[in-house]
């Protein structure tokens, strides 16, 4: 079952990079596809399956808007501190280390992903659930953890209900 | 449009020469590295730009894609292998150097 | 209305792009200048190819509504992609005992 899927997956992005409907192209494509597919089925779809994971999808659809009005706030923030005169001025940075409560993997990618990608922050490492963030400015270390794992809990349903 | 677009790709390419700046005077690899992905990410978009003025821009996507995906390969493979250089720099810190400043106790 | 949109998202995708720039040259260590490296790419990168791609449905055809599905994929793997090679970068970087700038050894130097 996960092949077909697989298979329909790799297919439909056969067809968006050809172009072509003609039988040529189209026996090619189904030929590299299953091979494709048959090598690398195993490094997709290892974790078992189970329910609830169309919903967590339709969670972190939500999610992204919030992360997209963050992102241009980040990248503002930068643009900012870089065109004014006086850069050692305005920055204080340091490396702070906290421990999260999330844990699963995907929602530790999602935080780390969604705090580099976050004003004035970044994540330097990540061991178990030590997070290693480089702050630019002491007002953004302050900030940390914050807000974002409440809402990166949320999408991945970590802290119950 | 297209002078528009002209425009533009020369103003990409400025950019890319400002960028080369820390390429070549980066104090450590780990700069340079960082100088190179910039420019990676300037060029996928100007490839994009170039096919736009000539009209080919069928053509010109896909080598776009060919080099977002390069580029990233690249970096990622070119920062695991500085990973375990322990000499990039004169002066420790970090985890690797915590039995360097007389830490002890384990 | 088209290009006027097409305009407006390149020249401010052209903006970000020089803020990172300049900030790449001027931020006084490496995890700072990766601040810039990191943010400023992935959201100028995003506007610029956003414009293209609907510059590119000027002419609406099949080929071109291709085009344009193409340039989307650029954006959503660059969107992915950005922050993991930012954090691969920092990460070596940190591994390999890159001291970080701050405002008090600068004073004590002073």
């Amino acid at each position: 079952m996960h092949f077909i899927y697989m298979f329909l997956i790799m297919f439909g992005f056969w067809i968006v990079l050809s172009g072509k409907f003609d039988a040529f192209h189209i026996t090619l494509g189904v030929i590299s596809c299953l091979i494709v597919s048959f090598l690398s089925l195993d490094l997709f779809f290892h974790e078992t399956k189970k329910k609830g994971r169309i919903a967590e999808v339709v969670r972190f659809l939500s999610y992204i808007p919030w992360l997209v009005k963050e992102i241009v706030l980040a990248t503002i923030h930068v643009a900012f501190i870089a065109l004014r005169p006086n850069v050692k001025d305005n920055i204080d940075p340091k490396v702070i280390m906290f421990k999260t409560r999330l844990k699963k993997d995907l929602s530790k990618v999602t935080f780390a992903n969604s705090i580099t990608l976050t004003p004035g922050t970044i994540t330097i490492k990540v061991s178990d659930d030590e997070f290693y963030v480089h702050a630019l400015t002491k007002k953004t270390a302050e900030g940390l953890p914050g807000e974002m794992e409440e809402r990166v809990g949320k999408v991945f349903k970590e802290f119950g209900e | 449009m297209t002078t528009y677009f002209i425009y533009a790709g020369v103003g990409l390419c400025f950019l890319m020469f400002l960028a080369l700046y820390r390429v070549i005077l980066g104090p450590t690899a780990i700069d340079r590295l960082m100088g190179v992905n910039v420019i990676g990410t300037k060029t996928t978009v100007l490839l994009i730009v170039i096919g736009l003025i000539y009209g080919r821009v069928e053509m010109f996507v896909d080598i776009a894609i060919a080099y977002a995906l390069l580029n990233f390969i690249a970096t990622v493979g070119a920062a695991r292998y500085f990973q375990h250089r322990k000499n990039l720099c004169s002066v420790g810190f970090g985890l690797r150097h915590k039995e360097d400043k007389g830490d002890t106790t384990e | 209305m088209i290009i006027a949109l097409t305009v407006l998202l390149t020249v401010t995708g052209f903006f970000f792009f020089f803020a990172t720039t300049i900030g790449l040259i001027r931020f006084p260590d490496f995890y700072s200048r990766m601040h810039a490296a990191g943010k400023g790419d992935t959201l100028s990168s995003l506007l610029m190819l956003l414009g293209l791609a609907i510059y590119s449905l000027h002419h609406f055809s099949f080929g071109n509504f291709l085009v344009s599905l193409k340039i989307i994929f650029i954006m959503v793997f660059i969107f992915l992609a950005s922050p993991t090679a930012t954090h691969a970068i920092i990460d070596a970087g940190f591994e390999s005992g890159v001291k970080p700038w701050t405002k008090e050894e600068e004073r004590a130097e002073e």
